[in-house]
């Protein structure tokens, strides 16, 4: 009989083990594509300078769209820029809640292709805060970036595309769960 | 007077099952826990079959006719999820419960209060799932794979009752796969080493450990499910940082070691059927532990090959389809083992026989297609299309759910101790056979040629092929109802079977009477002085 219970915890313990494995594959899943820079996922702020500033040039393409039935009115300042590696470049982005009701908004960005992710570096930028807008209110943020001239030679150009999500209804049920 | 009843329910210790519905609701027998799996993965299979036939009457013509695409949606979902976690896992069980205390001389199962939890949590799970068709909001409509954020967001409110019925189901595979690792470990008969065991209860140890593996990993990922949905945390949701690609991963980390979860006893009981009936020793028993072991450890490094469409790095691709491919090899190994058997043997070719075959066959024919689909450059091409539908019901329908049925025929004499009608039986057999291949074969075709899974209505060019798959599967729908009929006729009218059944048979459980008394082996089998040997 006791060999029976040594057998049954030990199989216990395997199944909580393995519940728990299910949750850290989501750590793992984050390290293992901030390790690769696959998804185009991208780290935080970053500030460096270049000694050597390259001399390549590279066509930089920004896309905005809102997700679902996001109503706000989300655009750049420019579509498109040339821009040479190691050198700060800036650009505009406009927010304006066009409701009625004020909302709060995130916007996540994306890199692709997903290898050049990790050369592109934001030296400020809105992309990890949740932006509150009063009805009808406006805001421009600008964003500062640098690239790479370890970029790899294969890549001559690089598109970031930021998606707005409206996470009002998100915050307010963390906070009534809270 | 009353004194006297009494002390004439004492002294009987070695009692026959209890009157009534208490005797299913309380047993702790594995027979009648067996036989009670069976029947509920039988009725489960109607149910599920109906929902199948509903989806074949839509796709009868181009066309939206019959149902509204929204719960054409609710039938595919439903459909996969009944038959997956419904039928083919609960048939299994069932099958573990009856074969393997019985084929191991054990007396009963390890744990068999546990035991009558784990079938009784089950009803109660699909009473939950079924009942979302009458909720408002209707019931689950994304598929059995439940991506995210499809199953998050974009969900129906019933989502809820989902995960609740999932977790369900998850922790009645789990105490059941408990049972049968302690009960396999420890309950053997003297003498009957690891190397010497059945097949089939090899295949089921493997088994029960993959379930251990996986089955709190889908928790894990319903629970993450509930806590994007309720809670406000963002697993899955991109606006607050997750990733709805993670959904697939985790899932397919369990979802891919689930499809042999779903195979590896069919493995075990078409072994033991084709060394009966050829009346030859398995060959290479030895090579087929191994074979199903590997299988098993391979399956928990393919996973990503059910998602090669959603933008992994070449090497991810590549390892991918590498390793998909290596599980080939043992499931070659396995293949050639049964041909091996049947190779000059004594055949003969009563019904549980001819669906083993079958299986054998048509089994390498979804393997093939496996193959197919695993090529990543590929699988751009064939990713969500009718080939990919095609591919797993040939691994499931005359893979696992033959087996099933061939398993059936081969114990139901020894465990109702009443012979099936072998005429009806070989009616069933080709009536199926030939209507299985006509559901699934075409959709290889209208596959290839484009059609993608999962819709309510189709170009015009797949309408022939659509209109001749549709006649299979009412075919096929039709002869699982004389299935159900061979069943109950052998039950009520059948001839007494002997406690040997087949000529060929070998192993412990056909030492016992044919039906086999409620308890059997209390003393453990002498496995030296008996020929009984896997």
């Amino acid at each position: 009989m006791s060999n029976i219970r040594k057998s049954v915890s030990k199989l216990f313990l395997a199944t909580i083990g393995m519940f728990l494995f299910g949750f850290a594959l989501v750590p793992l899943y984050d390290v293992f594509c901030e390790i690769t820079g696959l998804n185009g996922k991208v780290t935080g702020p970053t500030f460096s300078e270049y000694e050597n500033v390259g001399n390549r040039e590279i066509k930089i393409i920004f896309t905005t769209t809102n997700n679902d039935d996001m109503p706000w009115f989300f655009d750049s300042s420019k579509s498109q820029m040339r821009v040479k590696t190691g050198e700060q470049n800036l650009l505009n982005y406009v927010f304006t809640n066009t409701t009625n009701k004020p909302m709060i908004a995130q916007a996540i960005p994306s890199v692709s292709p997903g290898k050049g992710a990790q050369y592109f570096h934001k030296t400020e930028c809105f992309c990890f805060e949740q932006q509150f807008l009063e009805p009808g209110e406006s805001i421009t943020i600008p964003l500062k970036f640098v690239i790479d001239p370890d970029l790899p030679k294969d890549i001559s150009s690089l598109a970031l595309g930021y998606t707005l999500f409206d996470i009002t209804k998100d915050l307010i049920q963390k906070q009534a769960s809270n | 007077m009353s004194a006297v009843i009494e002390g004439h329910h004492d002294d009987h210790h070695h009692h026959g099952p209890a009157k009534g519905i208490s005797r299913w609701l309380f047993t702790t027998n594995h027979k009648d826990i067996g036989s009670l799996y069976l029947w509920f993965s039988f009725i489960m299979l109607f149910i599920g079959g109906a929902m199948a036939m509903v989806i074949r009457a839509e796709l009868f013509e181009p066309g939206s006719q019959i149902v509204s695409p929204e719960f054409y949606n609710q039938m595919v979902t439903n459909h996969g999820l009944i038959m997956v976690f419904g039928v083919i896992m609960p048939a299994f069980v069932g099958f573990a419960n009856w074969l393997v205390p019985m084929q191991i001389g054990a007396p009963d199962m390890a744990l068999p209060r546990l035991n009558n939890l784990s079938f009784w949590i089950l009803p109660a799970a699909f009473g939950v799932l079924i009942a979302t068709f009458f909720m408002e909001g209707g019931a689950p409509n994304f598929g059995w794979t439940f991506y995210a954020p499809l199953s998050t967001e974009y969900a129906p409110p019933t989502v809820t009752y989902f995960i609740f019925a999932v977790h369900i189901m998850g922790a009645s595979s789990i105490m059941g796969s408990i049972n049968v690792i302690t009960t396999i470990l420890n309950m053997r008969a003297p003498g009957m080493t690891l190397m010497k065991m059945p097949l089939f209860v090899w295949t089921w140890l493997i088994t029960a450990y993959l379930l251990i593996a996986v089955m709190p990993v889908l928790a894990g990922a319903v629970t993450m499910m509930l806590m994007d949905i309720h809670f406000g945390t963002s697993f899955f949701k991109a606006g607050g940082g997750g990733d709805p690609v993670l959904f697939q991963h985790v899932f397919w980390f369990f979802g891919h070691p689930e499809v042999y979860i779903m195979i590896l006893p069919a493995f075990g009981i078409v072994s033991h059927i084709i060394e009966t009936f050829s009346r030859k020793p398995i060959f290479g028993y030895e090579s087929m532990v191994y074979a199903i072991a590997s299988i098993a450890l391979l399956s928990f490094v393919v996973w990503a090959h059910h998602m090669f469409t959603v933008g992994m790095p070449i090497a991810g691709e590549l390892f991918f389809m590498y390793s998909t491919m290596l599980i080939a090899i043992p499931t070659g190994v396995k293949v050639f083992n049964w041909l091996s058997t049947m190779f000059k043997g004594s055949l003969t070719f009563e019904t549980p026989m001819l669906f083993a075959i079958a299986f054998v066959a048509l089994f390498t024919i979804g393997g093939l297609s496996g193959i197919m689909l695993a090529i990543a450059p590929a699988d751009f091409q064939y990713h969500d299309t009718y080939f990919v539908v095609a591919h797993f019901h040939y691994v499931l329908v005359p893979g696992a759910l033959f087996s099933i049925i061939a398993g059936v025929y081969y114990w139901l004499p020894k465990w109702t101790g009443y012979m099936y009608d072998e005429f009806m039986g070989k009616t069933h057999f080709w009536l199926s056979f030939v209507s299985v291949n006509l559901t699934f074969f075409p959709m290889h075709f209208v596959g290839l040629a484009g059609m993608p899974r999962r819709i309510p209505d189709y170009a015009m060019q797949f309408a022939d092929y659509n209109m001749i798959v549709s006649v299979g599967a009412f075919l096929f729908g039709l002869s699982q109802l004389l299935f159900l009929y061979v069943v109950l006729k052998a039950i009520f009218y059948g001839k007494k079977a002997t406690g040997q059944v087949w000529e060929g048979a070998k192993g412990l459980e056909w030492t016992l009477d044919s039906p086999p008394a409620y308890h059997t082996f209390e003393t453990p089998p002498n496995l030296e002085s008996g020929e009984a040997k896997a």
